[in-house]
């Protein structure tokens, strides 16, 4: 049974602090997302967990055992990497004996453990193979029985599915989760795909320079976003942002509460309802419907120029350049402090 | 490259007629001498015999049989087969280390190395023949040769495997630290196999370098470690009587390399590009 446990990790490149002191636990049997915007730390956090990056500062435990000074092997970690990074010059079979063998694993225990792993994955015609042979979907495939065969206790990917075209990226993710379901390993999963992160996680850890932001269950982060920072980022398109200025007159009846000029509203795109000018929380000029079938996308803008997006069942009846009003029930609305960003 | 591009019809023709002429230019000292090599002596040097002449195999057999070719040839061997393999043996783990592990100061170590090409050979001869010869006492050993041969080449050794390693995706290293390889491990199992054609294509270069050695070989050598291009140059004769045996010598000199070289076309051309067109 392995947890983790990050006590105040940092990490230094020379003079660049990169990370700046990361607490976070990780229960047993977890999938734990990682997400950020670009270059926030993501990989770096996970090549820290996994031993391919020094860890400056703090301590990075697995199970009950301080692990900064061990060795990536010795960890009981395994990695699939975003370019999979399989042996090119190895077959299946012995892509994925590699790490057994290493390890001095009894030849016949090898055999069982690959050809068990190529079961789960449908390997089993491809063992033969030379990656160089193989679609990247099957490629993948291989990089994730690598760590399988290796049973460790806790899985890393990074980015594991940015490779593969759409439709198998949606296969491949319900593989992972099928997956996870099934050995019930703790997993840690690097990704920017916001489906991605809401679909697999049990916890989601959002970072942003080198820092967390939040950690909770997606429906926390969706619904209760701790800070400004973290309620843009989960949910798409992002949540809107207004000032008590660019609010219709009767908003705050509307909504119930005063609103100090300190004060941000953020309304997700998703929640507002076409209602008439009375019962408006904020109103304006149509700019650009995007019909998308299932939905639309109504493209705004208040007098005050402040952009926002609605996303209705149905295209709006109203034209180009005429005034429209949205609603929202009070409890879906979400307060921010305008200077620190926090929720309030 | 895939891009069309017209050509005049006067370019199709002019351009393998420029080819040729440079390729037969460049060629031409070689085919002289090799058919210098079957005119006697005397016939060499005489104008009216430039063309016609009565082709003889004297200059050959008097060559194995008057100053032992063989002998040098095999020291030719011996000291290029020794200089490449310790060379390569020194050179992977250094080239590897700076490729997986780089610090702040590999590119300057990298010019540093190549640096110590800059140095004209001629400046440190007095030292080398004397330390050699009456401090250290290996002077016209295969020991030195071998040494010598290994360290003037080691600087393009590393750099053209250093090129090599640095196309090898990093995650395949890394995805081997995973699997729990020592460092010995990652280079015999990972790195030389993939970087296998790299590798062999610095081999050939540096045994080529090695072989056609001059500066070195004949100053730091007389009889007992002497190269084949000890030998061309011991029947260098100052009055130049001797140009069939001369041309003898040095085609049975650079034969073997040519030869090799010729087997080895592909692999060189890709040595040469330095690993930037694959
Ligand atoms: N070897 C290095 N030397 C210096 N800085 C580095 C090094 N590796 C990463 N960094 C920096 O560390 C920060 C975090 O990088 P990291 O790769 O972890 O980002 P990420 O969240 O994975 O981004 P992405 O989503 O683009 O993969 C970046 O600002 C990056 O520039
Ligand atoms: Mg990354």
């Amino acid at each position: 049974m392995a947890g983790l446990t990050l006590r105040d990790v940092k990490k230094r490149y020379g003079e660049t602090q990169v990370m700046h002191g990361v607490d976070l636990d990780i229960e047993h049997g977890e999938f734990v997302v990682f997400v950020g915007p670009s270059g926030c730390g993501k990989s770096t956090l996970l090549r820290m967990i996994a031993g391919l990056e020094e860890i400056s500062d703090g301590t990075v435990a697995i199970g009950d055992t301080v692990v900064n000074q061990v060795a990536a092997s010795k960890r009981g970690v395994a990695m699939v990497f975003q370019t999979y990074a399989l042996y090119p010059h190895m077959t299946v079979y012995k892509n994925m004996a590699f790490g057994l063998k290493q390890a001095k694993t009894d030849p016949a225990e090898i055999d069982k453990r690959v050809k068990a792993a190529a079961e789960i994955l449908q390997l089993g015609d491809y063992l033969d193979r030379s990656p160089r042979n193989l679609s990247g979907g099957q490629r993948q495939r291989v990089a994730i029985g690598r760590a399988i065969v290796r049973d460790p206790e806790v899985f890393l990917f990074d980015e594991p599915l940015s490779n593969l075209d759409a439709a198998l990226r949606v296969q491949t993710r319900l593989e992972i989760a099928r997956l996870h379901e099934r050995l019930g390993n703790t997993m840690i999963y690097v990704t920017h795909d916001q489906v991605e992160a809401m679909t697999l996680a049990d916890k989601i850890v959002v970072l942003r320079d080198g820092r967390i932001e939040q950690v909770g269950s997606p429906i926390e982060l969706y619904e209760r976003p701790q800070n400004a920072f973290v309620a843009q980022f989960i949910g798409s398109p992002k949540m809107n942002f207004f000032g008590p200025d660019d609010l219709a007159a009767n908003a705050a009846a509307v909504l119930g509460k005063e609103l100090p000029a300190s004060q941000q509203v953020g309304l997700r795109p998703e929640h507002m309802v076409i209602s008439d000018a009375a019962n408006g929380v904020v109103e304006g000029k149509m700019e650009l419907v995007e019909n998308l079938g299932e939905y639309a996308m109504v493209h705004m803008i208040t007098d005050t120029g402040v952009e926002f997006i609605a996303k209705t069942e149905k295209p709006p009846a109203a034209k180009k350049g005429e005034v429209i009003s949205f609603t929202i029930k009070p409890e879906l609305a979400h307060y921010f402090d305008a200077e620190t960003g926090l929720r309030s | 490259m895939a891009a069309v591009t017209e050509r005049s019809n006067f370019g199709k023709i002019a351009w393998p007629i420029v080819a040729w002429i440079v390729a037969l230019i460049f060629f031409f000292p070689i085919f002289w001498l090799v058919f210098t090599s079957f005119k006697t002596d005397a016939d060499a040097v005489k104008p009216e015999h430039l063309f016609r002449f009565t082709p003889t195999l004297e200059n050959y057999t008097n060559m194995t049989q008057n100053y032992d070719y063989w002998r040098f040839a095999i020291n030719s061997v011996i000291t290029s087969t020794f200089a490449t393999l310790f060379a390569l043996f020194v050179g992977v783990p250094a080239a590897y280390a700076m490729a997986f592990n780089p610090s702040r100061h590999t590119k300057d170590i990298l010019m540093w190395m190549l640096s110590t090409k800059m140095l004209p050979a001629a400046a440190v001869l007095y030292p080398m023949t004397f330390l050699t010869k009456n401090f250290l006492g290996i002077f016209d050993t295969h020991f030195l040769v071998i040494v010598v041969l290994c360290l003037i080449n080691l600087p393009i050794v590393i750099w053209m495997l250093f090129t090599y390693f640095k196309e090898i995706p990093k995650e395949i290293i890394e995805a081997g630290k995973m699997d729990g390889v020592s460092t010995w491990g990652e280079i015999k199992d990972i790195l030389i196999p993939l970087a296998w054609g790299g590798i062999a294509s610095t081999a050939l270069l540096t045994f080529i370098f090695c072989w056609n050695e001059a500066y070195w070989t004949v100053r730091l050598t007389t009889i007992d470690a002497a190269t084949l291009s000890k030998l061309i140059e011991g029947n260098r004769a100052p009055e130049g009587l001797f140009f069939g045996r001369l041309s003898a010598v040095s085609t049975a000199a650079i034969a073997p390399i040519v030869i090799l070289g010729w087997f080895c076309q592909k692999q060189l051309v890709q040595g040469l590009t330095f690993g930037a067109v694959k």
